[in-house]
């Protein structure tokens, strides 16, 4: 499977299965198009009134010789190894530990409903807490690296629990030969010296909540009063960032429909002197009057070009930051594996209450048919768990056919049963931008080697 | 080659020899949380 575009004054070509990445000429774009379906003579005649046919041929022979080397027109044979791979048993590596089912904000477009995820406010106990990390101990298998993010709600508002699981979850690293990563998400409000320097310590990521523009901020993430939590927020990222020397931490936003430029939301933030930036479309019913629409989706991708020719250009100037969303690791990326098999939600990523339910992940909490179980009992429902193991791109038509599907691992479980009341669909608006991000992402480092090479 | 520059020749098919060890890093503790992305994630063996 080939993908192929124009973006930026890049013809790029994705040779999807093999994952390789090609730049070509005008020449070599028009061939690869029309390379499986015609032979040399059509190949010649169709192009000869645009290009020589001298020109066409020496093309031709580079396309054979990458089409020799594997690196065009490969073929797509993981399946079997993908469905060998899901049914490997299951191990747990990663909790959402929603610390807080409460908020300090009243965040319009909040999954959780203002934290309280359609249930009541509830914080979870120490000891709530610590059968979950003596459950992920138990359930990882040989796994070593653990992950836990505080979650919530506002974790912030459970500071004392999150500090003492952290002091339980070290104590038994040595004991169980496991080395857990803490992360933190939070809004702000209640960040002080205090958290931070514990944060610094002890957490390998923090994901700091921040629209962008002081406006579009304040609309969306109002105090319960109204009032906007801009101000009080913005100082005490900007110092979090600084201490943390610019890495290992995203301020993290969200657009919607009222802010279809959201372009300016990021390079905000940029302004701003962050570095590590992540501002994401919203998820949420269509019927809410911020909801993404289809006729926003147009607009949104030219959001997204616009904002990766302003990144180039600030690259150049050194001024750089990181956009999450057009991170690529072209070279050291994932596995197959990894790529193919799905974010790992209901499987090796659980979402626990505050009260110690198991859920598939953080936006199915609450709905009671993905109940899982719980600290005490364990998987219950492990018909939930099989459904969410066997569900990976291959499982999933639509992804069949698309060229992101190595990108995206077949996109957002939740989303899917959203919008299409099953897993293995998918989300449609939110695969239109997730395309549209991986070629931004490839545009960049086409621009980024070519600046290498002095062009 | 003269019309073509490869940005990447990685094959994926190689890495289904040692891939699959589970050790990275869950897509959605990273930083979305609504979306999934794992092409931006780096291979616990590569570090």
């Amino acid at each position: 499977m080939i993908h192929q575009y124009k973006n930026n004054g890049y013809n790029i070509v994705l040779d999807v299965n093999s994952g390789s990445v090609h730049v070509v000429d005008d020449l070599v774009y028009d061939i690869i198009a029309i390379y499986e379906d015609c032979g040399q003579d059509e190949i010649v005649e169709r192009l000869s009134g645009r290009y020589e046919r001298d020109q066409i041929l020496e093309a031709l022979g580079e396309v054979r010789q990458l089409e020799e080397d594997g690196l065009l027109f490969t073929e797509d044979t993981y399946k079997d190894y993908i469905i060998d791979f899901k049914s490997r048993p299951t191990v747990v590596k990663a909790l959402c530990l929603h610390i807080a089912h409460d908020c300090n904000l009243a965040c319009k477009y909040c999954f959780a409903e203002e934290g309280e995820y359609h249930g009541r406010r509830a914080l979870m106990s120490f000891e709530v807490g610590k059968k979950a990390l003596d459950f992920l101990i138990a359930n990882s298998g040989s796994r070593v690296h653990l992950e836990v993010d505080f979650f919530g709600g506002e974790p912030l508002m459970n500071f004392d629990v999150v500090r003492k699981l952290v002091e339980y979850g070290r104590s038994q690293e040595k004991i169980h030969n496991k080395k857990f990563r803490f992360t933190l998400t939070t809004n702000g409000v209640l960040l002080n010296d205090d958290v931070m320097e514990f944060a610094n310590k002890e957490m390998a990521n923090v994901v700091l909540s921040v629209d962008g523009r002081k406006e579009v901020h304040d609309r969306m993430r109002p105090f319960r009063n109204g009032q906007g939590s801009y101000d009080l927020i913005m100082p005490k990222f900007i110092k979090m960032a600084e201490s943390r020397n610019q890495t290992n931490y995203y301020v993290r936003g969200t657009f919607t429909h009222y802010n279809t430029d959201f372009a300016k939301d990021v390079l905000s933030l940029a302004d701003m002197g962050f570095k590590q930036i992540s501002v994401e479309p919203v998820v949420a019913p269509p019927q809410e009057p911020y909801a993404i629409t289809t006729e926003d989706v147009p607009i949104l991708c030219e959001q997204y070009d616009q904002l990766a020719r302003e990144m180039i250009r600030r690259e150049k100037e050194g001024r750089g930051f990181n956009f999450f969303h057009f991170m690529i690791d072209l070279t050291g990326g994932p596995c197959v594996a990894k790529r193919l098999s799905g974010c790992g939600s209901g499987t090796e990523y659980l979402a626990v209450t505050p009260w110690g339910d198991f859920y598939p992940c953080h936006q199915f909490v609450g709905q009671e048919e993905f109940l899982m179980g719980n600290v005490d009992e364990g998987i219950v429902r492990t018909d939930i768990r099989d459904e969410f193991k066997m569900c990976n791109v291959y499982a999933k038509d639509k992804c069949r056919q698309c060229f992101a599907r190595f990108y995206c691992s077949g996109g957002c479980a939740a989303n899917a049963y959203n919008f299409n009341h099953s897993i293995t669909d998918a989300y449609d608006i939110g695969c239109d931008l997730m395309r549209k991000r991986v070629e931004c992402a490839i545009m960049i480092k086409a621009a980024q080697a070519a600046l290498e090479e002095g062009e | 080659m003269k019309r073509v520059k490869t940005l990447t020749s990685r094959t994926l098919k190689n890495t289904m020899v040692k891939g699959g060890c589970g050790e990275c890093q869950t897509s959605c503790q990273s930083a979305c949380k609504t979306s999934c992305t794992v092409g931006n994630q780096s291979c616990e063996n590569n570090k």
